[in-house]
């Protein structure tokens, strides 16, 4: 990374730290919950950006994570810090479990598979015959975590810097992966899955891994999102929730990490704008906003800075005289 | 086997109408390798438009015409001016602005008409054709409105020179520009096309799960799955497919499942069909060469 | 004035110039060949022409600007290009592919005609009429792409490397039919080869093109004879 990253990066977050102090707290939830999103779409990228596989279900393994996570604090006591890693662990099983069927599926029909699970799941959880645990369409409720060692925070501050602290550990981790090896894997076999197989990267294990991974990240967030909004029912986890997930990667970015915050802060806040807008029709409004998006910054957020960017070092380079 | 044989033709009937959007869909993805996801919607607010014509006092028929030459004009427009922008951008960014369409559609519907339902009038009468148990007039008339619509539909792309020249835009594009045929316009009659189908199908449903802005999301999974089932790029094979599909919902929500799980079954099964047939069952098999 | 001209024609593709201003021109009722090693832009050269490259220059068709036009609008004024690759619809038939090169003309009884006289050229199309065009082989695919731009009834046909992967007897017999449709029917043609021997043969005048710049030019007699040239450009 270069210098003048290393800076930005410092700068978004000591602003990041910053924050919680500066505004209410229903601000911080909001911006808590963008954290949250931003691990998501992550997790997201990396299956679809990276490696090319398209899922119109996240919402699923989003729903798996929020539940894990719900069901453990009111059924058994734990601790809401303690869900977390379980919920990430669960969804990378599910995950890989779902890729690997999933091996045999491209494009559209990799879609609709993915669809599916993403419309069966709401109705899977409202089933009577687990709903003991479930809590049927009534859902769970859990209690909002104080913060420890008696620190001088309000509920809302805490749960921010603890999903901050979160989302940090996981962008690492994903930058890291996608940096190495595996992630130049998941992008060879996007690009061209015949020539990876060719080169012995070994496409079925590759694929069914960051399918893998993919759930567990959204999962961890599904399970952060629970503790911050501290309810949990089947009809939040329709099938809009995974298409709104697919389209924040869009708008942020395909195969960018950045462009995972920039997706989370666009599917967190331009639908509040949308209603102020207008009460009418606010769907609407934000149809527009989707395809004003895409005819500006066909390649996302982060793709047309990346465009920009390039450009003006072009044009430095061409400007400067030739020795 | 009385009751089962009654699900099995209701299961055609609904089946007509997802194989009506699901070629529809089929067409468009022959034209441009993308799924319209709004084409439920566009379906959607053009049976409105039909209902508010009606309601104004036309005859039903007129209303019916006048609303498919209305959807084909508006497939066109929105062809041109919503789709034409972005026609090379990445795949999914399109996919996007699909998405907002429909999120538009839908709005605007639910704005205007508001979510209350509302009846649709059927043009067929009350009584059974023919004395028949099994069917309802108003399923048998849907179902010969799809196969009309159907054999139009063939005989146009087999028969006449402009059918021909879609065909082939839709095939190679650039060796269509170099026979003359302007593949802008013949993309903007496909989705002319496709919408005038995709409302007359929401006019056959209308009448029995009546109208209200969220009508055709579910209809269009079930026509998503039929086209993928029956090849995604073979039109007899989406019409295969959305039969197929109609008589399963049927049966599996009658006699398995009940009607809260019959969706996750159904689509379970059309997942495992693609799991041992990739391309549907009558889908071109691409075989790429290294 | 000549059929075709061009006057400091530039293409690029994206930020990749391919052609560094070339000029040529072509009488009526000849045949005109472009050579040049892989690469050199002989095939940039027929896709500028149709209106299929970005370009900057001048170029006229029977006196008419047709630079900056679409393809689509420059088929119309009578210019056929039988593209490299063949460019067949593989999914439709012989005879729908046939169909499709007259689809801009409105004289119906002409273009039944038209068909008739291409199977007469050709023969084997007739015989695989309803046949899918892709399962054709290599000659009959390349005969049936002459054959498409034919019933357009062009006033000039490009061919962007018509001996490509045929054998060579049958390419003598596609160049022989070519050699015919130009003399009865005064279709003007450009043809672009990388087989020299054989296009001199068949042309009247050629230019050769290297690395996006025109090298030679002259009747295709003289270059055929000039043993100098000939080693030395055409490496025979």
């Amino acid at each position: 990374m270069s210098r003048r990253e290393q800076i930005v990066l410092l700068m978004v977050l000591a602003a990041a730290c910053a924050l919680p102090f500066f505004v209410s707290n229903y601000r911080i939830f909001q911006f808590t919950l963008v954290l949250v999103y931003s691990i998501v779409l992550l997790g997201l990228n990396m299956l679809t950006g990276y490696n090319g596989q398209i899922s119109l279900g996240h919402g699923a393994f989003y729903a798996i994570g929020a539940y894990v996570a719900a069901i453990l604090m009111d059924k058994y006591g734990v601790p809401y810090w303690a869900t977390i890693p379980v919920a990430g662990v669960v969804c990378l099983v599910a995950g890989f479990l779902f890729g690997l069927p999933a091996l045999r599926l491209e494009g559209l029909y990799l879609a609709l598979a993915t669809f599916a699970l993403g419309v069966s799941l709401p109705q899977l959880l409202k089933y009577k015959g687990i709903e003991h645990w479930t809590g049927g369409v009534q859902g769970i409720v859990i209690a909002k975590p104080d913060p420890p060692f008696g620190l001088p925070l309000s509920q809302d501050q805490w749960l921010y810097f603890f999903v901050l602290a979160v989302a940090i550990v996981m962008f690492v981790l994903g930058w890291n992966l996608l940096r190495g090896r595996v992630g130049r894997a998941m992008v060879a076999i996007r690009d061209n899955h015949i020539a990876a197989e060719a080169m012995g990267i070994n496409n079925a294990m590759v694929k069914s891994l960051t399918f893998g991974v993919s759930a567990m990240y959204t999962g961890v967030a599904g399970a952060l999102g629970a503790v911050a909004i501290q309810f949990v029912a089947p009809d939040s986890f329709n099938i809009f929730l995974s298409i709104t997930f697919l389209v924040g990667i869009v708008i942020g970015g395909l195969a960018s990490i950045s462009g995972a915050l920039y997706g989370a802060l666009f599917i967190q806040f331009v639908p509040n704008i949308s209603d102020e807008i207008s009460k009418a029709a606010p769907w609407a409004i934000f149809g527009v906003f989707l395809i004003g998006f895409m005819y500006l910054m066909p390649m996302g957020v982060a793709g047309t800075i990346r465009l920009g960017l390039a450009r003006l070092a072009r044009r430095a380079q061409n400007s400067r005289p030739r020795v | 086997m009385d009751a089962f044989l009654h699900q099995v033709l209701a299961g055609l009937a609904t089946g007509g109408i997802y194989a009506s959007v699901a070629l529809a869909l089929v067409m468009i993805y022959q034209a441009t390798h993308l799924v319209n996801f709004a084409q439920g919607e566009l379906a959607m607010f053009c049976t409105y438009i039909s209902w508010s014509l009606i309601n104004a006092g036309m005859p039903y028929w007129a209303a019916f015409f006048i609303t498919v030459a209305f959807a084909f004009v508006l497939g066109v427009v929105i062809e041109r001016v919503i789709i034409r922008p972005v026609e090379n951008a990445p795949v999914l960014s399109v996919v996007v602005v699909f998405i907002g369409l429909l999120v538009i559609l839908n709005s605007v519907a639910g704005w205007i008409y508001t979510y209350t339902i509302k009846t649709f009038p059927s043009p067929f009468p009350e009584q059974p054709l023919f004395g028949n148990r099994y069917l309802s007039s108003h399923e048998i008339g849907a179902i010969g409105v799809t196969l009309v619509v159907l054999l139009l539909l063939y005989a146009f792309f087999r028969f006449t020179p402009l059918g021909l020249a879609m065909r082939a835009a839709a095939q190679n594009p650039e060796s269509s520009r170099l026979v003359g045929i302007r593949v802008g316009w013949m993309l903007a009659l496909g989705w002319g096309l496709a919408a005038a189908i995709g409302s007359i199908a929401g006019m056959m449903v209308a009448p029995v799960v009546f109208l209200d802005p969220n009508m055709m999301s579910g209809i269009l999974l079930y026509a998503f799955a039929a086209a993928l089932v029956g090849g995604i790029d073979n039109p007899a094979g989406a019409v295969f497919g959305g039969f197929l599909v109609g008589v399963l919902e049927n049966v599996l929500g009658a006699f398995v499942i009940g009607n809260d799980l019959k969706l996750s079954v159904a689509l379970a099964l059309i997942i495992g069909v693609l799991v041992v047939r990739p391309s549907g069952f009558f889908g071109r098999v691409h075989v790429t060469r290294v | 004035m000549a059929l075709l001209e061009a006057a400091g024609l530039h293409a690029a593709y994206g930020q990749t110039r391919v052609l560094h201003g070339i000029d040529f021109s072509m009488e009526e009722g000849t045949i005109t060949t472009l050579l040049g090693a892989n690469g050199a832009g002989k095939t940039t050269t027929l896709r500028a022409l149709c209106g299929m490259v970005r370009t900057q220059g001048e170029m006229r068709f029977g006196g008419q600007r047709i630079d900056g036009r679409a393809t689509e609008d420059i088929v119309r004024l009578g210019i056929a290009h039988v593209p490299d690759g063949r460019g067949t619809f593989a999914l439709l038939s012989t005879e729908e592919n046939l169909r499709l090169g007259a689809y801009t003309r409105k004289d119906r009884e002409a273009v039944e005609s038209d068909l008739e006289r291409v199977y007469g050229y050709f023969p084997r199309l007739r015989e695989r009429r309803s046949q899918q065009a892709g399962t054709l082989s290599g000659g009959e695919q390349q005969m049936l792409a002459v054959s498409r731009a034919l019933m357009l009834r062009p006033k000039l046909m490009l061919l962007d490397e018509p001996s490509f992967g045929l054998a060579p007897l049958i390419v003598k017999e596609l160049f022989g039919i070519l050699r015919t449709v130009n003399e009865k029917e005064r279709v003007s043609m450009l043809v672009v080869e990388q087989n020299a021997a054989m296009a001199l043969d068949l042309a009247d005048h050629a230019y050769l093109i290297e690395t996006g710049r025109i090298v030679l030019s002259g009747t295709a007699d003289d270059i055929k004879h000039d043993d100098a040239v000939r080693r030395s450009y055409l490496g025979y």
